[in-house]
Parts: structure tokens; sequence; C-alpha cells
């Protein structure tokens, strides 16, 4: 049944499914804005533990989705694969590591004897959510600025910039990218934690964690401005009928034009997450994480969606146009994404699962005595 | 692929052996420990004794801890296939992706949702949730280890591809033969039942410990009786699948084989060498005994290889010199047939480029004759198909020896502990105290084998290893490998030292 779909159409099927999963871990970034919230909010170990405990049962949903957007691209677009964790090296590997140190801070903060000390672990936290996301803002912000490289007949990369992937963090695009999903990650994380905590005795740290809601979509706004505004004006990759990739004026824009459903993702997305930090930090709601969190996944296939599709190429070289990957050009065969595309059915069923078990969890907020016992974080 | 950086392919292995062994700490003990986990706690919900819910807590506790750094040192490799071997993950990405992607699909999710329940669940859930999450572990733990495994399998034995020259890649051609491959149902089997006996005798260590200090007794007693029995299990478990593992290297990696026995030169009713040692200086050309010392077992190399004691066993030198008396073939000829392939690829490929079809198509067809060979061709000498057989021989044995002596541990440890008597047996509590040790050295030295004695290949046949790698200065891998280092190290101490806190601790009152 999938195997009788056009390959094209199986292209643009697993293009749809990495957008998803992308977005879906910007999403899962209110982990990462907790983490840097932290300092601010928390103003003494109950309130801290009280912090981790909550992004405690989550941290794992959002390593895991990171996870399997590289297995998801490693299988659906291995030249992208290999061309991008390949030749921008260093921001991957920075990017990494600063989910390395992660994993272990949950488990090991309160630990005794652990070595490190509990600051040092909130530091990794801290680096994790700030330095991590910046990066992988910058980072996605190449599929619209363009890259340093080229690829030779076997497909090989070649690097042409020497700090190797780090430069995408000094482009003002890119670091505008960056800074907007750290201060959105930071709504997001004020937004679940509201959400999730019980805060019977704790008046002060719920007004702290509702006015960074909102303090923190006012740090955003004008990283999003300059985003959006750029997007508008730059020039884009284009690729024509016969794959020859060319700078195109006004591309993204033109892409936004031709197709108007991602235009209103990026719109009703926008409003979404207003929306979610109006009710947080004004309305006293403690349901606006599902509207920050569905609008900022509008947001983010919207984003990957104008890099991705309009014959644009997703992972542009600025210094060899024809060395771009296109969605067409990196993918893997026809049978392959048709395996893929039977396996990836199993994902509404995966989704199930997440939402059950998630609301089974929180279906008790978070109290001060659950993070008094020895079980906590 | 000229510009071959030597030094780059030697700090690439390094940083993966590094990465990889390190992960390999940690990862036994979660498939192990996640069912031993389980069990304790289906006792408790079965029997509903607090004594057991205790006990389940407080090595659920140690899970968590060892989880959290199998986690934190597991997330590099599924990228270091692209930073370091970026040539490798595009060659045969088209195959070698999938396993990765289903991995995260079915597997990690399971692994990261109902891990939360089984930390923070025990006051948020009904009992039968919980236990239901805590299976989930464990079977998300193992599925994940299934799909790597795979996906391993699939560089040891390819199979379910062909060769596309118009990408030059290696493409899909049959899921299901890569997934139920022999080599990966051996792998998965074997590979998750060290893990088992790992566990097991890692819940023998801190239980024997309390023992000797005559602390939490009846917690030791019994954890000592359910791991020993899973223990045993998994030996024999071990067993069987190495066996199994054998025999399919016999057919689908007969060098790897000749390796790790250390057979020079092929014979029917090959003898098992169950203990040796090499002699330095031996080459594949000379006839010396390779052995300076060594106990046989006749006949049983040929039973176990070729399920025949009279069947023959190909040794190292004729599979380098071929032996025609047996029709194997060698290295040498395969080296002249890959030669004439590399360069008709490179032919087809030119004349592509000039837009003459007529020479491509007279290219790919002298190519398609030769195109199992490809890998062969960029030898430069038929002794490169040899891997270290100092290594993989002593690490081979090691696993074997160790393999076998904790069967009769775990046996001789069950009949004293239903006898009650493990008291008055503190050798046999000292025992395994080291043994746990002992264990993770002997499951380490498995992987030992199946990598090392993989070499020189990253795909068998197909892809020498430094043909994989990415297209960076050598420096880059070196400043990562010193940061992986630096930062696994520090984080494995830290684990240590928590865990030894957490031992001492012991479990909490109910």
């Amino acid at each position: 049944m999938i195997g009788n779909l056009e390959y094209s159409t199986l292209q643009q099927i697993w293009w749809i499914l990495a957008s998803v999963v992308g977005s879906l871990f910007l999403f899962l970034n209110f982990v990462q804005g907790g983490q840097t919230l932290l300092w601010q909010v928390a103003k003494d170990d109950i309130e801290k533990s009280l912090v981790i405990n909550s992004l405690g049962t989550k941290w794992e949903l959002t390593f895991t989705t990171l996870v399997l957007f590289g297995g998801a691209l490693f299988a659906a677009f291995p030249k992208f694969y290999s061309t991008s964790f390949g030749g921008a090296y260093w921001v991957w590997i920075l990017i990494l590591f600063t989910f390395i140190v992660q994993a272990v801070s949950y488990e090991y903060r309160k630990k005794p004897n652990n070595l490190l000390g509990a600051s040092v672990y909130e530091a990794f936290l801290f680096i994790n959510g700030s330095v991590g996301i910046l990066l992988i803002g910058a980072a996605v912000g190449t599929f619209f600025t363009g890259s340093n490289f080229t690829l030779n007949d076997y497909n090989q990369v070649a690097w042409t910039h020497p700090l190797m992937g780090v430069e995408a963090a000094f482009s003002l695009f890119n670091l505008s990218l960056g800074l907007f999903l750290v201060f959105n990650a930071r709504v997001l994380g004020a937004m679940y934690l509201v959400n999730n905590i019980d805060f019977s005795g704790k008046a002060g740290f719920e007004t702290r964690l509702r006015k960074a809601c909102l303090m923190n979509l006012i740090y955003a706004l004008p990283f999003l401005l300059y985003v959006l505004v750029s997007l508008l004006v730059m020039d884009g990759f284009g690729f024509d009928k016969n794959g020859v990739v060319s700078m195109v004026p006004h591309k993204y824009l033109q892409n936004l034009l031709a197709m108007p459903q991602v235009l209103g993702l990026l719109l009703v997305g926008l409003v979404l997450v207003v929306w979610g930090v109006f009710i947080t930090g004004i309305k006293k709601s403690d349901k606006g994480i599902w509207f920050g969190g569905l609008g900022t996944v509008l947001v983010g296939l919207a984003v990957f969606f104008t890099a991705g599709f309009n014959n644009t190429p997703f992972y542009p070289s600025k210094v060899d146009l024809q060395s771009s990957l296109t969605i067409y050009n990196a993918s893997s065969t026809h049978y392959t994404l048709t395996v893929m595309t039977y396996v990836a059915l199993v994902i509404p069923l995966v989704l199930a699962y997440i939402a059950w078990v998630w609301k089974q969890m929180n279906a008790k907020k978070l109290t001060v005595d659950d993070v008094t016992g020895d079980k906590a974080y | 692929m000229n510009h071959i950086d030597l030094h780059m392919v030697d700090w690439a292995r390094a940083q993966f052996a590094l990465t990889a062994m390190y992960h390999w700490i940690f990862v036994p003990l979660t498939l192990g420990l996640s069912f031993l986990c389980a069990f304790f706690e289906s006792i408790y919900v079965r029997t509903g004794n607090d004594e057991w819910k205790r006990i389940a807590k407080f090595w659920m506790t140690l899970f968590g801890i060892n989880f959290a750094i199998g986690i934190a040192t597991g997330i590099i490799l599924e990228f270091e296939f692209g930073t370091n071997w970026s040539n490798y993950s595009w060659m045969v990405g088209d195959i070698f992706g999938a396993p990765l992607a289903v991995e995260g699909i079915v597997a990690f999710f399971l692994e990261a949702t109902f891990f939360a329940v089984m930390f923070f669940g025990w006051n948020r859930v009904s009992k039968r949730f919980h236990l239901f999450s805590t299976w989930m572990v464990a079977i998300g733990s193992n599925l994940s280890a299934l799909w790597i495994l795979v996906a391993n399998s699939w560089m040891q034995h390819p199979v379910g591809m062909v060769f596309n020259p118009n990408t030059a890649r290696f493409e899909m051609k049959n899921f299901w033969e890569v997934l139920f491959s022999p080599v990966a149902i051996s792998k998965f089997t074997h590979t998750t039942s060290s893990g088992f006996i790992v566990s097991a005798l890692f819940i023998v260590m801190i239980s024997s410990w309390y023992l000797l200090k005559k602390k939490h007794v009846e917690m030791a007693k019994k954890s000592i009786i359910v791991a020993a029995v899973f223990g045993l299990l998994a030996c024999v478990y071990a067993g069987l699948t190495g066996d199994e593992s054998a025999f399919v290297d016999a057919r689908t990696q007969p060098m790897k084989l000749a390796s790790y026995e250390g057979l020079y030169n092929g014979t029917s009713r090959a003898d098992l060498v169950a203990f040796g040692i090499l002699r330095q200086d031996k080459s594949p050309k000379d006839d010396r005994d390779p052995f300076l010392f060594n106990v046989r077992i006749p006949g049983l190399l040929s039973l176990l290889a070729t399920r025949d004691r009279n069947g023959f066993v190909p040794g190292i030198k004729d599979l380098v010199y071929g032996n025609d008396q047996q029709k194997v073939v060698g290295v040498v000829t395969k080296m002249e047939r890959g030669k004439a392939a590399v360069a008709d690829l490179a032919a087809f490929k030119n004349a592509r480029k000039a837009g003459d079809e007529k020479a491509a198509a007279e290219a790919l067809q002298k190519f398609n004759v030769n195109k199992e060979y490809l890998g062969y061709g960029y030898f430069d000498k038929p002794e490169q198909s040899i891997p270290p057989v100092n290594l993989t021989f002593y690490s081979f044995h090691f696993m074997v020896i160790f393999g076998c002596l904790f069967t009769f541990y775990f046996l001789i440890l069950l009949i004293i502990a239903y006898k009650d008597t493990l008291e008055r047996n503190g050798w046999i509590l000292r025992l395994g105290i080291g043994f746990f040790f002992i264990g993770m050295l002997a499951a380490q030295a498995g992987w030992i084998v199946a990598e090392v004695g993989r070499q020189p290949w990253v795909i068998q046949n197909y892809l020498p290893t430094w043909i994989g790698t990415t297209n960076i200065a050598a420096g880059n891998v070196q400043a990562t490998f010193f940061m992986f280092l630096g930062v696994f190290t520090l984080l494995l101490l830290a684990e240590v030292k928590i865990m030894l806190k957490q031992i001492k601790i012991g479990p909490e009152e109910v």
C-alpha cells in the first residue's frame, strides 16, 4: 500500500515527520527553559526541589525526542546526517556535550557523596538550557542562511570554514533564532511549572513564575521580530525542475505566500503562544502550557516547512550552491522510506501512551510533601 | 577517496572504542537489573509482602543511578557515526539509519516514559500500573538493544542490500533479511544474556558484602536466590547462543573465527584450543606452530564450527592466500578483482560526468562482474585482511573461560543459598565480590572479539574501516577524544561514589 506511493510523496511525508519530531522537541524544551529559570524563580531549597522534581519526570522525553530526531534524519535523509554531523562538527559536539551533562544531573544533584556538589549539577542544567538551545537554534538557522560545505562525486563532505559549524552562531539571524528559542523555552518552562506545581503556602514562588512567563515573552520578542522580518526580506535558496540551485529574491516570503497553510500555521502558532502567556501571566490560569505548547509546535512546523518545501533546499550550501541538500537529493531510497513509513504507523500509539502516562502522573499536582520524601531528586 | 588520513582513522577508532566501552559499562546493568527489579516487584505484588517492596525499591535506586549515566554515555553514539564516520554514514545510511530510527520510535520512548513512573509513580499510580511500568522499562531497554544490535550485525554480515554505482552507496532491498539475519539473532540473544549475567553478579556482589558485614541479612539472602537463578539461566543461555554465534561466524566471518581460535593452517577435525599462549613472531606465511603452549580438545572446533567432527575449518593462511583443494578463495585473488571494480567504478563515474552513456554502460557492466569484491580493491597487501590476532584470541578465551566458571559459580551459590548456609561459606561470598568485576571485563572482552575481530572491515567484505571516516583533520577527533575521556571519567567517578554511598546506606525502612 505505502510502497505504491510516489517517491516524492514519501520524501515529503518524511520531511513532515521530521518536522513534527523537531517541533515536538521545541515544545518539550520547556524542560530546558525550566532549567534556566531555576536560579531565578526558586528562592530556597524546597522551591528548587519542586522545580527539579517537576521537570525530572519529563526531561527524558525531551532527550529521547532529540535522539529520535537524529535517528529519523539518519534513516530518511542520510545525506543530511553525514553532511551536517561530519561537517558542522563542533556545533553538534558542543550541543551533545550539554545533553551529556544534563542526563546525569537530575539523578545525581541531590544524592549524597555526588563528587561535584549540587550547584555544579545545577550549572550543568543551566548550560544545557542556555548554550545547548542557543546552538540548536543557530544550527536550525543555517537551514535559511546556508552553510559552508562542498560535496564531491562520492558525496563526501568538506567543510570550508575553520570553525566547523560554530560559525553558525556568529550570524545575526541564526543567533536571534537561537536566543528566541532560549527565551521561548523559558516561557514554556514557566507555564509548565505553573501547571504542575501545587503552590499552597508558596504564593511568592507562584508570582515569580507567572511574572517570568510574561517577562521572557517580552525578552523573546525583539529576536522573534528580527527573525520574522529577516525571513520576509532576505534572499533565499531555491531549485528549479532540474534540481539546479540558485539564489532567489524573497524566497521565504514567496514560500509563505505560495503555501498559505504554512503562513496560517505560523500566525495561529504565534497567537496561541501569546494567548498562553496572557492567561498564565495575567489571568492566573494554569492551562497556559497547552496553548503555548501547541503554538510552539505550529510555529516549528511553519519554520521547517518553509525551509524544506516549495522547491527549497533545506540544507543549503552558500559556498557551493549545487552541493545544497534538498529533501529529494538527500533522502533514502523509495524502499527504505516505505519501510520507515510502515514503522511510523506506530507513532500515534507511542504518542497515546505518552499522553496517558502524562495524565496519570500529573493528575495530582506536585506538593512540598512529594519533594521532601526519600524518592525525590 | 584518495586522501585518507590514517592518523584520523586511528583517532576515530580510538574514540569509538572509548565511547562504546564506557557506554558498555552501564548498559549490561540496565539490561539485566531492569528485569531483576521487575522480578522483585512482581513478587511483592503477588505476595503483598512489604519486605519485597523494600528489596525492589533498593535495587531500583541503584538501577536509576546507573541508568542516568547510561543515557549520558549513549547519546553520543547516536551521532558519532555522523561526526567521525560521515562517509560510512552516507555509504550505508540507507540501511544503517533505519534500525536507529526504529530504536528511537519503538524502544527509547518506552524506557523514557515508564522510567518516570517507575521512580516517581509509587504514590501516584496504582500498584499494578506501577508494576506494568517497571516491566515496560525492562522490555524497552532490551528492545533498544535489539535494534542497535541489528544495526551492528548488519556491519558484520551485510545482507538485504545492493550497491548503487550512481549514488555510490549501498541501498536496502529487503528489511526482513536485515532484521532476521542469523548474525542479528545470535548477537541479540548472546549480548543480552551477557547483560543478565553481569547484572546477576552485581546483585550477588552487593548482597555478599552485606552478608559478610552481617547487614540487611534477609534482603541479601532473598536477593541472592533470585539473582543466582537468573544468573544460572543466563549462563546456560549465553552458552547456547555463544555456540550459535561461533557457528554463524564460521559461515559469515571465517577470518574472525580463525583469529579468535588462533588457527593459522586450516584443517579437518580441527582442535579447539581451550587455552594457549601465542607465539609473538608468528607470520601467516611460515608453518611454525602459532602456540608456545596450549591445551587442545581434539576435533571440537570442527564440530562447533561446521556441526561435523570431520568438517574443514579454514585458517588465516588459507583465507589470505587461498586453498584450492578446499575451494577457499584467497584475499590475493579478491584484491585483484576488487582493484578492477574500483577502477571500473571510477571509469563509470567519469563517463557519466562526461555525458558518455555508452562508455558508462560498458564500465558498469565490467564493474558488476567484480562488485562483490569492491572492498578488497582498497587493500595494499593481502595481510591487511588479518585482524589483530593477539587481542581477539585472548579476549575470546577470557570471555569463554569465565563464562563457564560463572555457570558453576551460580550453581554452587544456589545450592548453598538453598541450604541457607551462605554465612558459613565466606569464600563464596568473597568470590562473589570479585566476580562482578571479572564479569564486566568478560562482557567488554566479548565486544572486543566482535569489533576488533571484524577489522579491517567496517562493513564486512565491502567497506574497509579507513574508507568510512569523515574528511576532517585528526586534531578535531583527538580533541573530542580527550573531551569525552575527561567528562565520562568525571561522571563515572561521581557515579561510583554515589553508588557506594547508597550501598552503604542500604535499603530504606518501610
